[in-house]
């Protein structure tokens, strides 16, 4: 099962001081698989993607990527961090350098690519997720569904096995989501392994493979996206969709 | 005023050692502030300690103190010396005392200017596979600073009218304060306009500071 699977979570268990914020949770992520997180506020979403490339610690239970255990620190963790690409929620863009840099960054620093060689890896990137043309602006005079957007291909420049999202449209205006979404959505139909916490339900049936529905530290729930939003097997599952339908 | 041109070799001499002594010592203090700032933030709990008692003991002992303790601790007791001649001696002297002294202000400046950078941009850092060195080097610092260029600018000014204690605590270096001392022993200079003439020559040497300091620090601000 390990053998094959991407990212692969053991009885992971974590606390925040006495806050139990993850409790036994076993996850699987296959290659090309884009598995959506759903669940109430609190429930451990975020720190469930942030273990995955150590931006928290756990306090017992295995992690692993393609197969090796998360290094605890130095060289070895720096290098399996970057097979796993991050898209935050604030975007989290570097402020100081430009669009073309934010992406270029870790391609010439972590993988020792050449400066042209990245560049123009870059500008690839940043066409395809459509700003080319704000390449030499700086963050903050782009609109928050653009940086989003170079973020997405700041992750992508790595050529991570796989990207996490933490609720990527969540801070963004109502009319910028899409452009975010559609971004999402083809690479999903490329191939890329995604793990995505989102309360974005057009993208959970339209995307993933896999739903998992969190609660309290636990995966309640694990389904095709067409059974969990149409019959949801949990009461914890059929109380919160209830709760996220009727707005 | 006669009195004074008679003297305005000495003068000139004066201020070319304490703008020698300001921008070597600044030059030491922004390389040890950037060490210990590193240090203060890093992973290993040894560095953090190791650099917050460095900062805490020398930002709260008084300059004089520090200087003495480089003149007649380091050298006349420890017989530390970095120099054949005397002058040369105690200008080193003086500059390490400097250094020592204004590094703890240039660190401090530098973690306030660290507080101003979102954490999210650390962990993407993190996340694109940086190491600790790298996400000081490229993310950390290179905004730290360009954030804290006027409270910098401050620190300069402080350090160019700190060098005066030099002089006067024990290490007798060469500077502008010195040479008016001396030429008030000779007595053969008015006393009121001489010390004007001074004040105003660290005037002109300060003044400008400010000003590029405040000028930089408005055009390299980072637009969040
Ligand atoms: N650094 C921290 N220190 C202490 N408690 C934390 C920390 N980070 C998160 N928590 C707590 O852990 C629990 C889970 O947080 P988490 O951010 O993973 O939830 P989430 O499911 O992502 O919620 P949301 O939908 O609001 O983003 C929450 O109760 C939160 O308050
Ligand atoms: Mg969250």
């Amino acid at each position: 099962m390990a053998a094959t699977s991407l990212v692969a979570l053991e009885n992971v268990n974590k606390h925040f001081g006495d806050l139990h914020v993850l409790r036994d949770i076993n996850v699987t992520v296959d290659r090309g698989e884009v598995v959506v997180v759903i669940g109430p506020s609190g429930s451990g979403k975020s720190t469930l993607c942030r273990t995955i490339n150590r931006l928290e610690t756990i306090d017992s239970g295995v992690i692993t990527i393609d197969g090796q255990p998360l290094p605890k620190e130095g060289r070895g963790l720096a290098r399996l961090r970057s097979d796993v690409g991050m898209v935050f929620q604030s975007f989290n863009l570097f402020s100081h350098k430009t669009v073309l840099q934010n992406v270029t960054l870790g391609p010439i620093k972590v993988r020792r690519k050449s400066k042209a060689e990245a560049d123009k890896h870059a500008l690839e990137l940043l066409d395809r997720v459509g700003i080319v043309d704000q390449a030499e602006k700086y963050p903050a005079q782009l609109s928050g569904g653009q940086q989003q957007r170079v973020a997405i291909a700041r992750a992508l420049a790595m050529e991570p096995k796989v990207l996490m999202f933490d609720e990527p449209t969540s801070a963004l205006d109502p009319e910028m989501v899409q452009e975010v979404l559609d971004v999402m959505t083809s690479l999903a139909q490329e191939g890329m392994t995604m793990v995505v916490v989102t309360h974005e339900m057009g993208f959970a049936r339209r995307a993933a493979n896999r739903v998992l529905f969190m609660a309290d530290g636990e995966i309640v729930e694990e389904n095709t996206p067409d059974r969990f939003f149409t019959e949801p097997g949990s009461a914890r599952a059929k109380d919160f969709l209830s709760k996220i339908l009727s707005h | 005023m006669e009195a004074f041109l008679n003297n305005s070799g000495a003068v000139i001499d004066g201020f070319t050692w304490t703008i020698r002594l300001t921008a070597v010592s600044a030059l030491f203090a922004f390389l040890i502030g950037i060490v210990l700032t590193a240090m203060r933030v890093s992973p290993v709990p040894l560095l953090r300690g190791m650099a917050a008692v460095y900062v805490e003991t020398l930002r709260n002992t008084p300059l004089t103190l520090v200087l003495l303790f480089c003149g007649l601790g380091l050298n006349s007791a420890l017989g530390v010396s970095f120099a054949e001649t005397t002058q040369w001696n105690v200008y080193w002297l003086a500059v390490l005392g400097l250094s020592a002294y204004t590094a703890c202000f240039v660190s401090e400046a530098l973690r306030s200017g660290i507080n101003t950078i979102p954490f999210g941009q650390i962990e993407a850092a993190r996340s694109l596979g940086l190491t600790f060195m790298q996400n000081m080097r490229l993310i950390v610092l290179p905004q730290a600073l360009r954030s804290v260029i006027g409270p910098l600018g401050s620190v300069l000014i402080a350090l160019t009218k700190n060098t005066t204690v030099a002089s006067v605590a024990a290490l007798g270096v060469q500077e502008a304060s010195r040479e008016m001392k001396l030429m008030f022993d000779q007595g053969v200079v008015p006393v009121i306009p001489t010390f004007i003439g001074f004040a105003l020559g660290f005037l002109a040497l300060c003044l400008p500071m400010g000003y590029v300091f405040g000028w930089l620090s408005k055009r390299l601000a980072v637009v969040r």
